[in-house]
């Protein structure tokens, strides 16, 4: 064992033993970022930031919590809302951080779109993140049953329906899942346990990877620029902080995280107490009743896109029916993301706006997203249901013409 | 094909936003990429929100609380149903009103004419047969009287007096010369001064009703929410539970179900699962949000429903003073603590520019 001389201070004897110092070095005051980045920049703090509140006002709302169906309705609207000291506040946060989450996470996948961050030696960054969207769709999807109400209820059953359409064995997958032949207590309490145990633990063990995985391609700017981080850094350390590429992780990148933290801390609050119907939804508060069918069935408003490419293909083409190519629809929109690094075959790494097609591409994909969204949440009838249909084709279209359009821009680029 | 022209449009919008908002180089860069941020979540917003509700829930006409067939006359004739029926109706009820009435001629019909199923508690007139003998004899427990005089409007008794089927707009419920019979009779056969007096002692008595007793030392709250909870429960809970506040329907689910074919929900949560706005058109006339529904139109004045759906927002929604009292107080704390970290963030940012 070596030398330990007696230490002078608290934080030097933790120092002699953990390497405090060391460990700080190089996770924070020289890990390096790069200057030119914007605000988009700081969205993934933010979600780390939004992940903690939503696991914090979690631990609250399970200590009121019961996992029954003819408890859990009213455990949530009449213990935690009405008689627990604040019970309301960490609910309407948890309820509705859970949907703000996911506006960030859309604006952070989008902004890597943007900007190309997925490709070029960022390619996990970009599947550990997609790793993330998965796992939170699930927790929200697990989640959003635990109050039992009418939404609860029906959205279980309409989604879990779905595995039903997986060609031979469907029917007994949909009974596995629900643990029974109908969404009951035995689908609310597995649920609960993906809630608040396996699900967590898996999205905090995605994210430490994906912050591992940021780590040696560094995460790309605004210009989409390569540089040699040795040399910038070298530069920083001199002092010259000015002419450096570079930034340290603490405190100049966190320092402008923790603004951009805040001030996005206003309107969440704002949200919080006096508009949460969109993250809460009304139909919710009529406690489930398998009886009774709601007018209107819909999922949270960050689901309605896939929901609406689901429910897009509504008559029979070629002998398969709507059902099955609805699902298999379905099945490549949520897949098919996560092929981006490898459908993108152009080498430009630059903001999209300065990609001669690819521009189009994205602002087409923007809108079509934005048509999927607000059709997905109104009755599939009449013209609506056209709509869904056309904007569902266009979703697949684009995807897959990506290849080909990115091919002619890297011939178009390489001849510049 | 419609979809992809729309999604060309609002593609085009973007791009064209974009190169906008890319050339106003005197805006600094990280404004105008917020703003291109902010519009289009307001638009997705606005997509799933509001224009979504206004597609699934189309609006409806006013409530109004004159109770004189106007609105019914034209709900008819909008549907392209005979109005002759619903005017007579009305124009008899409109002549009634104009009658004085008088309350002590009133005392005399009303003990002849109603003591005999309702009670009347307040005024001296006791239930007579338990709820149980009421609901074998009538399929429903008759309402007390005490209050009706005051959280009814004036012309909806007389309407109901006069024949309660039309007056509660459940005619679809009771169709004449079908097999079920409304357990109150018409009493359109009376003189209009006699149904004009009847309403003026029922008023009399039910201004004479004292306050509910509390404790010494009750809060403004406590005291709100007892005169609340009397019209509630005279108005609602011969049908309607209200679990979260202990109420339990006079009339059970079962014996509710014989006797209009539903059902009525638990009124706990009402105001979240509705909201206010919803819950007051509701109330004035049921049929209007949803037709064919077994709930009566009641006749509430403005005054009573007001102090009904503020009942259901302090049952069901407990915690909103206490809400609306923390919430500027977390904001001006952000907000302040927002100036600190943009001051600490340029501070750290000066050397690196
Ligand atoms: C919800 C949990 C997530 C957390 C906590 C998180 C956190 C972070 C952080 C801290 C960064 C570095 C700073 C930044 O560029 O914002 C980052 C970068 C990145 N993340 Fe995430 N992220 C999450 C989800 C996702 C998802 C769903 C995706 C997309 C599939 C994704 C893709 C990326 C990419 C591509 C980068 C690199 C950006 C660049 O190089 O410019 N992340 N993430």
């Amino acid at each position: 064992m070596a030398e330990f001389e007696k230490a002078n201070s608290v934080g030097e004897w933790f120092d002699q033993r953990l390497n405090t110092s060391g460990f700080w070095r190089v996770m924070m005051t020289e890990y390096w970022i790069p200057k030119n980045i914007n605000f988009l920049w700081a969205m993934g703090a933010l979600l780390a930031m939004m992940f903690t509140l939503l696991l914090v006002t979690g631990i609250f709302l399970l200590m009121y919590y019961k996992p029954d169906v003819n408890m859990a309705f009213d455990s949530v609207n009449y213990t935690i809302m009405q008689e627990v000291a604040y019970g309301w506040l960490f609910r309407n946060i948890h309820g509705v951080g859970a949907s703000v989450v996911f506006l960030i996470i859309y604006i952070h996948m989008f902004t890597g779109i943007y900007y190309g961050s997925y490709k070029k030696g960022r390619e996990m960054i970009w599947l550990s993140g997609m790793l993330l969207f998965v796992t939170f769709s699930a927790e929200g999807f697990s989640g959003y049953m635990l109050p039992w109400g009418q939404m609860s209820y029906w959205a279980a059953y309409v989604i879990t329906e779905i595995f039903g359409g997986i060609p031979f064995i469907g029917d007994e997958l949909v009974i596995w899942i629900r643990g029974n032949f109908y969404v009951s207590d035995a689908t609310l309490t597995r649920f609960f346990m993906l809630h608040v145990l396996l699900i967590p633990m898996a999205i905090l063990g995605a994210i430490v990877f994906h912050f591992y995985t940021l780590r040696f391609p560094h995460v790309n700017n605004e210009e989409g620029e390569f540089f040699d981080y040795k040399e910038e850094s070298e530069k920083y350390l001199k002092g010259d902080k000015a002419h450096s590429k570079v930034i340290a992780f603490w405190p100049d990148f966190l320092s402008k995280d923790f603004m951009v933290i805040t001030i996005f801390m206003i309107f969440f609050f704002y949200l919080v107490f006096y508009n949460n119907d969109f993250a809460m939804d009304p139909v919710n508060f009529d406690k489930a009743d398998g009886m009774k069918t709601p007018a209107h069935i819909y999922p949270e408003w960050y689901f309605l896109w896939s929901y609406e490419v689901l429910r897009g293909f509504f008559f029979d083409i070629a002998g398969i029916s709507g059902k099955s190519l609805g699902l298999m629809a379905f099945g490549f929109a949520q897949a098919i993301f996560m092929l981006l690094p490898w459908l993108d075959r152009s080498p430009m790494v630059k903001p999209a706006n300065q990609r001669p097609i690819f521009k189009y591409w994205f602002w087409f994909l923007m809108a079509d997203l934005f048509i999927l969204t607000i059709f997905g949440k109104l009755p599939p009838t009449g013209a609506n249901a056209w709509v869904g249909f056309a904007s569902s084709v266009t979703f697949l279209v684009l995807f897959i013409a990506l290849p080909f359009l990115t091919k002619i821009e890297a011939k178009i680029a390489g001849g510049k | 094909m419609f979809a992809i022209i729309v999604g060309l449009v609002v593609a085009v919008i973007l791009i064209v936003l974009n190169i906008v908002l890319s050339r106003i180089s005197f805006v600094p860069k990280e404004i105008r990429i917020l703003s291109i941020v902010v519009i289009m979540v307001s638009y997705i917003y606005w997509g799933f929100e509001p224009f979504a509700h206004h597609e699934m829930h189309p609006h409806v006409a006013e409530a109004t609380y004159a109770f004189d067939g106007k609105a019914d006359i034209e709900a008819l004739e909008e549907a392209g149903k005979d109005i002759a029926d619903a005017e007579i109706f009305w124009s008899s009820v409109a002549k009634v009103a104009q009658h004085q009435g008088n309350a002590q001629a009133g005392k005399e019909l009303v003990i002849a004419n109603c003591t005999g199923c309702h009670s009347m508690t307040h005024a001296g007139f006791p239930q007579i047969m338990s709820d149980a003998d009421s609901i074998a004899s009538y399929g429903v427990t008759p309402p007390d009287l005490s209050l009706s005089g005051k959280i009814y409007d004036r012309n909806y008794l007389i309407a109901f007096i006069s024949n309660p089927v039309k007056a509660m707009h459940i005619e679809h419920k009771y169709p004449v010369g079908g097999e079920k019979v409304f357990p109150m009779p018409a009493s359109d056969w009376m003189q209009p001064q006699e149904i004009a007096d009847m309403v003026a002692f029922l008023a009399d008595s039910a201004s004479a009703v004292p306050a509910p007793v509390l404790k010494e030392g009750a809060t403004e709250v406590e005291i709100s929410k007892a005169a609340n909870k009397e019209v509630f429960e005279a108005a609602c809970v011969r049908c309607h539970s209200m679990d979260y506040a202990g109420i339990t329907a006079r009339t059970s689910g079962e014996d509710m179900n014989k006797y209009i074919g539903a059902i009525p929900p638990d009124l706990s949560q009402h105001i979240r699962s509705r909201g206010d706005e919803y819950l007051h058109n509701f109330i004035n006339d049921p049929q209007r949000k949803l037709p064919g529904t077994g709930m009566p139109r009641v006749g509430l004045t403005k005054d009573a429903e007001m102090q009904v759906v503020e009942y259901m927002t302090q049952i069901g929604d407990s915690k909103k003073a206490q809400r609306e009292e923390l919430g500027p107080k977390i904001l001006i704390y952000l907000a302040i603590l927002a100036v600190f970290a943009l001051l600490w963030k340029r501070q750290i940012w000066k050397d690196l520019h």
